[in-house]
């Protein structure tokens, strides 16, 4: 599912950026067309079978983000709708356009929009309207181009789509069709809606431009986890991970941070931008990428599945900082330590547990036997809301002023609401984007700027802060997530110790 | 573990107040081949604590590349650079260990992971 981009004039008055003076001309300010799935959904490693389905805000976000990298404005026509599968933007350049493309994964195409239109005759009309001195570097009579016909939510026979080309006839084209290999392609694009059980005969809009460029959804095919060279039982899926990098604005030289780094599909996911990377993780076997392998047909993982292993698979191994066995609520960086982006999917507690360093009780010693490399630390419950206050107040501390911080937050959705999203003082919330797990629960893709330095006033503040109740408690998430279940089931949910507190 | 890193790391022992910079102790160094990029060692080098990465790279005996203080330009001295990107993401520590220096706690370094981790009540 997908549409397509389109550039074209503004009907506004108002003129934006560039304008070019060869050719005595005075151009007129231009409209791109933007196509994103409405509900893009991504394959995921999971013992649910559930098709992940992200909301249409984490499209918009995406796209957001990437023009700020630009300092450009995300400016709509009126009748814009996220739900669309096709967005207008204005004021923006060319360069603007394919510098979002070279990164978006929500985004399929880009277009230069020529015209549009409810019917066949409003397309004809508007195009007739197009200034023709923007069309004219584009219908040369030495150059060659094609033409497709997209429809969204219909299918075309060839009969229809040759039709629909030819009634295109009035445009002044002057080259040469060549289907193979041509220098423009030029784009017809129909919009049928989005319900597969309400087909309209005729398309609810019609759109006409020059193609610019295509996104980056190849990204999750080519980084799928599926032929990774390291991964684990919760790997980041390909395409949520470059999501986030995105939603991060992670650019080249950026020195990008997970905490709970886990196989690093966040880190490889940054890398692509060119990022410098460093994670840490509790796990002293994921980290050091031993022990049982999560593929089906392989037991133990191999001498060399580590998280460098994996950026260089990909080709970034020149990007790879480190990677180190550590608690994540332990204060390891000195003071003045910044990063430019935080990065991270923290434990849940559903197929991994939350833990950290520690114990109920206060053990001075070591043990006799202690040999320092192979002994792990007894862990302890990690409360959610601890996590996420430790996480947040890092990032107050480590994060460049401007970094991004973006992390998954667990949501039980009967629940939910807005001012369960931890704050910080130092912290602004950008966005906040829901990815559907089950019926009763989700996860929001939250992205904080950071805006101010942190004083000592602040932590405390924060801390006291009663938004964190609902993730009070060690599994507080996991007994609501299989809670769920066990009713969906229609199956009594048996009485135990834990159940009953 | 690379140098980079180690500038930033330090020791999180219970009571320590001097935990910076963490002393190396290896037993194993590599030097590898990594592509050069000066914008990305132009924009470390004002976040770094200079005398540390001086420390560090004497520990593993590779002071004679690095000058005792920072160049003023050094945006533009290309050398310079290279020598500060060969010790920053060059030079590894693969085996040994990093040391508090106030209390004399060790964090294992084995295949170039450090490990940060404390026992309880450390």
């Amino acid at each position: 599912m997908s549409g397509v981009l389109l550039y074209g004039c503004c009907q506004k008055t108002a003129h934006y950026g560039q304008t070019q003076t060869s050719l005595g001309f005075r151009l007129q300010p231009k409209i791109y067309l933007l196509s994103a799935a409405n509900s893009y959904r991504f394959p995921h490693k999971s013992s649910l079978k559930n098709t992940r389905a992200l909301s249409s805000i984490t499209n918009l976000k995406e796209i957001k983000a990437l023009l700020s990298l630009r300092n450009r404005p995300f400016d709509t026509s009126e009748t814009f709708s996220e739900k669309s599968p096709f967005w207008q933007l204005n004021g923006l350049s060319e360069d603007d356009i394919r510098s979002v493309m070279s990164r978006t994964v929500c985004g399929k195409s880009a277009f230069e929009l020529w015209g549009h239109g409810t019917t066949t005759d409003e397309l004809r009309m508007s195009l007739l309207e197009y200034p023709e001195e923007n069309m004219a570097p584009y219908l040369q009579q030495n150059s060659t181009y094609k033409i497709n016909v997209y429809t969204f939510n219909k299918t075309l026979v060839f009969k229809d789509r040759i039709k629909k080309i030819d009634a295109l006839d009035f445009l002044p084209f002057k080259g040469t069709v060549n289907l193979k290999d041509p220098e423009y392609i030029f784009c017809l694009l129909e919009d049928y809606g989005s319900d597969p059980n309400d087909i309209p005969e005729e398309p609810f809009h019609i759109y006409f431009g020059r193609w610019i460029a295509d996104g980056q959804r190849e990204l999750i095919r080519s980084y799928s986890v599926k032929k990774r060279h390291f991964i684990g039982n919760t790997s980041m899926d390909a395409g949520l991970s470059f999501i986030m990098a995105n939603h991060a604005k992670v650019k080249a030289d950026d020195l990008v941070y997970d905490p709970f780094v886990g196989t690093g599909s966040l880190l490889v996911a940054c890398s692509h931008f060119g990022a410098y990377v460093c994670g840490t993780d509790i796990d002293y076997n994921t980290i050091h990428g031993i022990g049982k392998a999560s593929r089906k047909n392989q037991k133990w993982r191999g001498p060399d599945e580590n998280i460098r292993a994996n950026l260089r698979q990909y080709g970034t191994e020149s990007l790879y900082v480190d990677v180190m066995v550590s608690d994540a609520s332990k204060p390891v960086w000195r003071k003045n330590t910044q990063f430019d982006a935080i990065v991270t999917d923290p434990p849940y507690g559903i197929r991994e547990s939350t833990r950290r360093t520690g114990s109920h009780k206060d053990i001075i010693k070591p043990p006799e036997d202690f040999s320092g490399e192979s002994h792990v630390p007894v862990s302890m419950a990690y409360h959610l809301s601890d996590i996420f206050a430790d996480l947040l107040n890092f990032a107050a501390h480590h994060l460049v002023l401007g970094g991004c911080l973006v992390y998954w937050l667990p949501i039980y959705r009967p629940e939910y609401c807005e001012e369960m999203v931890p704050l910080h003082p130092c912290l602004t919330l950008i966005s906040n984007c829901e990815q559907t797990l089950s019926s009763h629960t989700s996860r929001r893709l939250i992205t904080m700027e950071k805006t101010k330095e942190p004083e000592d006033s602040d932590r405390l503040v924060h801390l006291a802060d009663p938004r964190f109740t609902p993730y009070q408690g060690h599994n507080s998430f996991r007994e609501k997530y299989f809670s769920g279940l066990t009713k969906k089931n229609g199956k009594d949910a048996k009485v135990t110790p834990r159940n009953k507190e | 573990m690379k140098l980079l890193t180690h500038n930033m790391l330090t020791s999180h022992v219970k009571g320590v107040t001097k935990g910076y910079p963490l002393i190396i102790k290896a037993t194993e160094v590599k030097v590898n081949e990594l592509e050069f990029n000066s914008q990305f060692v132009s924009r470390m080098i004002p976040k770094l604590e200079w005398s540390a990465l001086i420390q560090a790279a004497e520990w593993l005996g590779h002071s004679q590349d690095l000058p005792s203080t920072l160049i003023p330009d050094y945006e533009n001295d290309e050398e310079f650079l290279r020598k500060v990107h060969r010790i920053l993401l060059e030079v590894e520590v693969l085996e040994g260990c990093l040391q508090c220096p106030e209390s004399g706690r060790e964090f294992p370094i084995s295949k170039g992971v450090p490990n940060m981790l404390l026992n309880e009540g450390e």
